[in-house]
């Protein structure tokens, strides 16, 4: 029983990791047609300048501002200057963004080492919560928490707000949405530097579970890819339900089935393509 | 067209002899650009031709590379069982993938071909006993074709190679600009009018994903022998783009394109690497450059400066 309820715990605590990035990888895809392979490193970076902050002035607030704000700057400064000049072209975007996933990935591998580090967690959140017999790591309650209220957040921006409306009219119908007055150019950036800064708040959240080392980019942009394939593109409720899914899924099947870890993620996914192309949630 | 066949047999003829002054080292490098540029104009096929993303390519190469060296080192190393059957592999796999994958198209078509691919990296990393894991497998033997020259002697080999290179070269040209090549540029340019005018649009896609994944399973066949090892770097979405820079690079849509694009990157990547280990940040930086100022690729640049006859 233990077993079961810690696994839960921290499939869904991954999960909403996973909704973090999938999150702004989905925002930026809804709106401007991008497939940032990059998204990965922005966790990657994030992290990394977590950690330098962290360890200068001790405080996981100030490398939380630090990490997320330079990812940000670094976003738009990738929309604007290279992004930009690709609108809705698959494979010029997959190009750049590859490159700039290089880029970043040996930058990282230069100024961080190999070494697999890991973010240490809040003063706060160091102690576990004890139900019964039952500990509950409360970083991991605090993460799933985070995730939740990002997720009450962009739904209440789309939903709620004059930017969301904008947004909405935006992915709709591009060119109506500059004739009735909204700027999509800036519009655009914005939304870019938002995707950017959650996929480094992810940094942030995961250093002290998930850890950063060289590859790690990677390997959460492939299950980001899983999760907005699962949930749909440009779609936040799937990337909210598709994060759990996944995390729950690669969380169990590595503690059931470590053989097989790959495929208790990609064979749903298998399942979930050859039923709805688009995804759950997603539209054509 | 004159100035074209007269380069052809310049290339060919240049081919034909570098041997005879070429160092061991030198050679080899040259076996690699021949066999990358398979692998680069096999993709070419259905990015360059039917206009199709795909960011796992390698999964095909890999796979035929693997079952080539599990078959000549664990079973028995027959050329004429172990070769056909590191092709039959690479068609199964681009079968079973293409099915998944053509249901999408652009960005899903990228993910979704990434994560396919990604499903094989995974089986051939985490299943050791078979695979050897990120060890990989060493010390594949080169095929004995009863021929009176050992392909293990690096000349016979280096023609063994250009055979197939020439082989795989004149077939997809023959394929890209028949009736068949001709109906997957119109899906590139306008699919929905390919459509209308009555075309299996889909069944089209297919056998092209299929075709590509043939000719890259022939660039891993013969890149296990050529190496003798084979570990799951040659399954990674690394591979597979550097498939695309390839293609890219060269000029997409143009088969000749491609596999200069191929010979550049492997060249690059040999010379840079002695000079620094900073290869993987030159490398980005080649994508982001690429991308910017030569979209059409070396190709598109020689046909800008010197009109269309030459290229």
């Amino acid at each position: 029983m233990t077993f079961w309820i810690t696994q839960l715990l921290n499939g869904v605590s991954f999960g909403m990791l996973l909704f973090l990035l999938a999150a702004g990888l989905s925002l930026i895809y809804g709106l401007m047609r991008i497939l940032n392979l990059a998204h990965g490193s922005y966790y990657l970076l994030g992290a990394y300048v977590g950690l330098t902050v962290v360890r200068y002035t001790e405080s996981f607030v100030y490398a939380a501002v630090a990490g997320t704000a330079v990812v940000t700057v670094l976003g738009i400064l990738m929309e604007r200057f290279f992004l930009r000049r690709f609108p809705k072209q698959a494979l010029p975007q997959a190009l750049l963004t590859f490159g700039f996933l290089f880029i970043i990935a040996d930058l990282a591998l230069w100024i961080w080492g190999g070494n697999p580090q890991t973010l240490p967690k809040p003063q706060v959140f160091a102690a576990s919560i004890w139900v019964g017999n039952i500990v509950f790591p409360s970083y991991r309650l605090f993460v799933i928490a985070v995730g939740i209220i990002v997720g009450l957040g962009l739904w209440w921006l789309q939903e709620g707000t004059r930017l969301g409306a904008m947004i909405r009219a935006g992915v709709d119908d591009e060119e109506m949405a500059r004739g009735t007055g909204v700027n999509v150019s800036l519009l655009s950036t914005a939304v870019f530097g938002l995707g950017a800064f959650l996929a480094a708040l992810g940094g942030i959240m995961g250093g002290p579970f998930v850890g950063v080392y060289p590859g790690a980019d990677f390997e959460i942009l492939l299950l980001a890819f899983v999760v907005v394939i699962i949930g749909g593109l440009g779609s936040l409720k799937g990337a909210f339900f598709g994060g759990l899914l996944v995390g729950l899924l690669d969380n169990f099947g590595k503690a059931l089935f470590p053989e097989l870890a790959l495929f208790t993620i990609f064979a749903p996914m298998a399942i979930i393509l050859a039923v709805r192309p688009t995804g759950l949630f997603g539209r054509l | 067209m004159k100035t074209r066949i007269l380069a052809i047999a310049l290339a060919a003829a240049i081919l034909l002899i570098v041997p005879t002054v070429l160092s061991a080292y030198q050679l080899s490098l040259l076996v690699k650009m021949l066999i990358f540029a398979i692998f680069a104009m096999s993709l070419d096929l259905i990015l360059g031709f039917a206009g199709l993303p795909s960011l796992g390519h390698a999964a095909y190469f890999g796979a035929a590379a693997y079952t080539v060296s599990l078959l000549a080192l664990r079973v028995v190393n027959n050329f004429w069982i172990d070769f056909p059957a590191g092709l039959l592999m690479a068609v199964g796999v681009s079968a079973l993938f293409g099915l998944l994958a053509l249901r999408t198209h652009e960005s899903y078509f990228l993910m979704i071909t990434l994560a396919l691919a990604q499903v094989l990296w995974g089986i051939a990393f985490g299943w050791r006993s078979l695979t050897g894991g990120d060890d990989g497998l060493p010390g594949v033997p080169r095929p004995n074709l009863g021929l009176p020259w050992s392909l293990a002697d690096r000349i016979p080999f280096y023609y063994f190679v250009l055979i197939f290179f020439a082989l795989a070269l004149v077939l997809l040209w023959i394929i890209a600009h028949s009736p068949f090549g001709r109906v997957l540029v119109g899906i590139r340019e306008n699919e929905v009018r390919m459509k209308v005018l009555g075309y299996n649009v889909w069944l089209y896609k297919y056998v092209a994903f299929i075709l590509a994944g043939l000719f890259a399973g022939l660039a891993g066949n013969l890149f296990a022998y050529y190496n003798g090892f084979v570990s799951p770097s040659y399954l990674s979405v690394l591979f597979s783009a550097s498939g695309l820079l390839m293609v890219i690079l060269g000029g997409a849509g143009t088969l000749f394109g491609p596999a200069l694009g191929a010979g550049v990157i492997v060249y690059l990547e040999n010379v840079i690497s002695v000079y620094t280990e900073r290869w993987l940040m030159i490398l980005g930086v080649i994508y982001v450059l690429v991308t910017l100022f030569a979209p059409r690729g070396l190709v598109g640049l020689l046909r800008e400066r010197f009109g269309s006859r030459l290229a």
